[in-house]
């Protein structure tokens, strides 16, 4: 039995910031920062946007895409690291809001940038067993860089939500295999209580980020029997520009394998989300029927996720019925200063009594 | 403590939820028990996410929830298929603005009860 994905959709907010007013801010040289991460502008979320919000809309996006009754999804997991509520589900709040309750399995997952991946991992194989006919993943963050740091150039908000289903007639991209690569890494955490993450700095690159999705990506093809030149596009997670193009590199990927998903230098590192939306905008633009997709998730803590879909004719009947992500991306925006940015991020310490 | 109201208000303020009168058509949010009409036949409905700006006025001084967010606009809004609606404008520069304009419903937090109560969450509309 054939499973995959049968409904897809992305949010990213209109808000931006672009990295010449974070430098700006913190006497940084805007070229270089540039130059160094590949990174232009990122989203910011609105002042009444957050993860749940963001998480609303993509599945909206999903169910419209899949034209099935909200009622007949068994499960929904949302993937983040910026859930609202540190004790109450942000599932709840999206699932009743789109008609999804009360029969239905609903857990919010973290794991660092990989939560969204997590997510379709689980509900692949919740299809798969034929324990539901549909089950719903998303990968959605409102991330928070602290200030000054690099970080703050990329965290970004936005995210992506898949459909996963058997039904023949409604499949648009076929899963073919899966696989994760996880081993314990501390490379990027955060403490309770704490605001803000703290990362290993270098030690992120290397034996983190580079280990485990080259490791994911090699250890899938190697089980599919595929080389970089027999899969047509490859999305690999995005904490910045360079990074997914040099790891895209490693396992033999040309830039223009990538570029379809590659929304990073635009939309920033939306974290959970990341991958996600790669895949997402590769389904919006590139993507054609029979087409082979490669995609590789990577949580700090560490580990990857990978996928190879399978691209069907159907992505041609349902890729215009919402916005696509590169039109969100491009389209109406308006861009903020840094002391507007700071104030929607909560990033200034304001007196309750005024 | 806003959550019993916030709770109760769930299907009207996440889904739109109202409902129509079967004797003359009209479409009601928030649900009425008896229609202007007469009629005690009402039946629930759904609103359409999508609508136009009927009237709208800005709020410069805004209650105490809300005031991180002044300047801001409340707009009522007509929808297609029936129904008007009153609430907040996001993701729109004032100026942009007017009578008539399209809007989409979108889903947002409204308030969130102080430092460490809940999140409400709701309608507002956007121009498109
Ligand atoms: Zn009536």
């Amino acid at each position: 039995m054939a499973v995959g994905i049968i409904g897809y959709g992305a949010y990213v907010p209109r808000y931006r910031i672009k990295v010449e007013e974070i430098a700006a801010q913190w006497g940084d040289d805007p070229e270089v920062i540039k130059r160094g991460l590949l990174l232009y502008e990122k989203t910011v979320p609105a002042q009444d946007e957050d993860t749940i919000t963001i998480a609303y809309q993509a599945a909206k996006y999903a169910l419209v895409r899949a034209g099935i009754d909200p009622k007949e999804i068994g499960a929904l997991y949302i993937g983040s690291e910026s859930h609202p509520y540190a004790v109450k589900p942000s599932g709840t709040v999206v699932a009743e809001a789109l008609g999804m309750v009360p029969d239905i399995h609903i857990a919010d997952y973290e794991f660092a940038c990989k939560a969204g991946s997590e997510g379709m991992f689980v509900c692949y194989s919740h299809v798969k067993s034929g324990n539901m006919k549909y089950a719903m993943a998303i990968g959605a963050d409102t991330s928070q860089g602290a200030p000054a740091d690099a970080l703050e150039y990329s965290a970004a908000a936005g995210g992506s939500a898949f459909i996963f289903g058997s039904d023949e007639d409604k499949i648009i991209a076929e899963v073919l295999y899966t696989y994760s690569f996880t081993t314990d890494t501390p490379d990027f955490w955060r403490r309770d209580q704490q605001m803000y993450p703290q990362h290993g700095g270098r030690f992120t690159g290397e034996p983190a980020y580079f280990k485990h999705v080259v490791s994911a990506g090699r250890n899938i093809m190697e089980m599919a029997g595929l080389t970089a030149k027999d899969i047509q596009w490859a999305v690999f997670h995005m904490p910045n520009g360079k990074f997914p193009l040099r790891a895209g590199r490693q396992l033999g990927f040309k830039k223009e394998q990538i570029e379809p998903g590659w929304v990073v230098p635009w939309q920033g590192n939306t974290y959970s989300g990341s991958s996600p939306n790669g895949l997402t905008a590769t389904l919006d633009s590139a993507a054609k029927p029979g087409d082979l997709i490669l995609m590789v998730s990577f949580g700090s803590g560490a580990g990857s996720d990978a996928f190879i879909f399978k691209v069907r004719d159907r992505i041609n009947e349902v890729r215009d019925m919402v916005p696509k992500l590169w039109d969100l991306i491009r389209g109406k925006k308006f861009y903020l200063t840094y002391g507007q940015y700071a104030k929607f991020r909560g990033k200034i310490h304001l007196n309750p009594n005024v | 403590m806003i959550v019993p109201r916030h709770y109760k208000e769930i299907p009207q303020r996440y889904r739109l939820q109202g409902n129509r009168c079967k004797a003359c058509g009209r479409v009601f949010l928030p649900p009425r028990k008896i229609c202007p009409c007469g009629s005690e036949d009402l039946e629930d409905y759904n609103l359409s996410w999508k609508g136009k700006i009927l009237t709208f006025t800005i709020i410069r001084v805004p209650p105490a929830q809300f005031k991180y967010q002044k300047p801001y606009a409340v707009a009522v809004v007509e929808l297609e298929g029936g129904g008007t609606i009153q609430c907040q404008v996001t993701d729109t520069p004032l100026e942009e603005i007017e009578i008539g304009k399209e809007v989409e419903i979108v889903f947002r937090k409204i308030l969130s009860e102080g430092e460490a109560g809940i999140h409400c969450y709701g309608y507002k509309c956007r121009v498109v």
